[in-house]
């Protein structure tokens, strides 16, 4: 990757959802907004390989992007003179005033959270609105074709544009009940960060995940008593905190139980062991993500992978079943069966899995492991294969194709 | 911006008849904030008539243009600013009438 195009890269991480919020605000419609971030990122790639990374790089992206949604208005407003009318209403609208939060990108997550939108297109429109991921990477995240996430999205959008729903922050008594939403959409951005997907990008988007976890900061320091909050703070912490040693040199992800546990990050463990902590002293039933953090802060406590507490890990996936019985759940409960009860055992849950996971790299992936522990090669192998084709992340492809090759 | 509030009745478990009092403070208030274009309570479904006049001449048949459990019982037209101030207000619509509310923008 030459440095103009890392440089692009870099500012997409970094610029996008400022400048799709900075842009909502000032033309009061995500449409414009997102059209015309899209198109200053295209004039981006354009001309910075010819003319050079401007010095800002986030204000050259915020002004390009303006002047093309101005462009745009004046093309719609010479067809239409009284869509014109309405969009000089807007600009002379005067700024809003300071919501509780003055964080722009937060602004946008909350109007994408709306709850008069369906959950599922709430996280798609984060996603591509704040995450800056693109219709492919949000299909990829949701396991839909990218044709249905397209519309999903369009839809949303013109419901936001036709029933009006603010450009605004919740007020102090509607947050609390925005805030649930706006966790599932963090906690997926993350994961897209921490298991990106596509050819062209880095194994770990550590931006992605950084964002995650700066934004669920800022949502704790607004509700500090929120269980569920801290929990996925704790979640995110813990698993940011084994990103050093996820990926070796050669670019291929090591499993848990090879992870060189020297290079994991202590003081991300440490904060997030004290938040764990927390909870439990807080003495209130715990929700899905305190739930997962607390499996996360038993793997963190074992110095090496024969220490791991699998009995209390197992435990703790019993109690997440019960509040969330999704099948992902249930595979990953099934990893720990694996190691308390033997790999037989938890390939018959597996293999109950096999309708609603038929698509799921991780369901092939964990069925492959088993199946080898097993000495089934043949069928692990077939497994590994299927795996591979279904995996989006390129250090996943690198490690499960080694696993493969090294089947008897 | 103007939205149609829809008042939905469920035939096999109504709301309950004893709203009307609660109803009309309601739309006091309504007028009083500025919200109130329209309200209206409906006739049973039974009391409608559908006419169609696509072909060459108009026919009547008895009865509302879909017959299913839920129906509209009654509406209002409510001016408010955004979704938000609407939704807030049906909220509150839902609870007075002890019926499910649907709210949705005039284009």
């Amino acid at each position: 990757m030459s440095d103009v195009d890392a440089a692009i890269t870099r500012a997409h991480h970094d610029e996008w959802a400022r400048v799709v919020a900075t842009l909502t605000r000032r033309f009061g419609d995500l449409d414009t907004a997102e059209e015309a971030a899209a198109e200053a990122f295209a004039a981006a790639v354009e001309r910075w390989p010819a003319d050079g990374v401007p010095p800002s790089p986030g204000a050259w992206l915020t002004t390009t992007a303006t002047r093309k949604a101005i462009d745009r208005i004046r093309r719609e407003n010479k067809r239409d003179d009284k869509h014109k009318e309405a969009r000089m209403a807007y600009d002379d609208d005067p700024p809003e005033p300071p919501g509780a939060i003055d964080d722009d990108r937060l602004r946008l997550i909350f109007t994408c959270c709306h709850p008069a939108l369906a959950m599922d297109a709430r996280l798609a429109l984060t996603l591509r609105m704040v995450g800056g991921l693109t219709v492919p990477e949000i299909a990829h995240a949701f396991l839909v074709a990218e044709s249905a996430m397209g519309q999903r999205i369009t839809r949303a959008k013109a419901k936001i544009k036709a029933a009006r729903i603010p450009y605004r922050i919740p007020s102090a008594d509607d947050l609390p009940a925005r805030v649930t939403g706006v966790l599932a959409v963090l906690y997926l951005m993350f994961n897209e960060g921490y298991l990106a997907t596509g050819p062209g990008t880095d194994p770990v988007r550590h931006d992605l995940t950084t964002e995650a976890i700066r934004l669920t900061r800022l949502v704790r320091a607004l509700l500090p008593e929120d269980g569920e909050v801290a929990g996925l703070l704790a979640l995110m912490l813990l698993i940011e905190a084994r990103r050093p040693a996820r990926v070796s040199a050669s670019g291929e992800l090591v499993a848990l139980d090879e992870q060189d546990r020297g290079a994991w990050d202590t003081a991300l463990i440490a904060e997030g062991h004290h938040l764990v902590r927390e909870r439990l002293a807080a003495g209130v039933a715990p929700g899905r993500y305190q739930v997962l953090a607390a499996i996360n802060a038993v793997h963190t406590s074992a110095r090496d992978i024969r220490d791991t507490d699998w009995s209390q890990i197992l435990a703790l996936y019993d109690h997440l079943v019960r509040l969330d019985p999704s099948p992902i759940i249930a595979l990953n409960r099934a990893i720990a069966v694996a190691e308390l009860d033997g790999p037989e055992v938890a390939l018959a849950i597996v293999d109950r899995l096999a309708e609603p996971l038929a698509n799921y790299h991780a369901y092939h992936a964990t069925r492959a492991d088993l199946l080898r522990r097993l000495g089934r090669s043949q069928q692990s192998r077939a497994a590994y294969d299927r795996a591979i084709e279904l995996a989006g992340n390129t250090a996943e492809i690198a490690h499960l194709t080694r696993r493969r090759d090294q089947l008897g | 911006m103007q939205y149609l509030v829809s008042v939905i009745d469920d035939k096999s478990n109504p709301g309950s008849t004893d709203r009307q009092p609660a109803i009309s403070a309601f739309n006091e208030r309504l007028i009083t904030e500025g919200h109130w274009v329209f309200a209206g309570g409906l006739a049973d479904t039974d009391a409608a008539t559908v006419v169609d006049n696509r072909g060459e001449q108009p026919v009547f048949s008895d009865g509302p243009f879909v017959e299913s459990k839920e129906y509209l019982a009654g509406l209002w037209v409510w001016e408010a600013p955004d979704l938000d101030v609407a939704l807030k207000l049906a909220a509150e619509a839902s609870k007075v009438c002890d019926r499910k509310i649907e709210v949705r923008p005039f284009r």
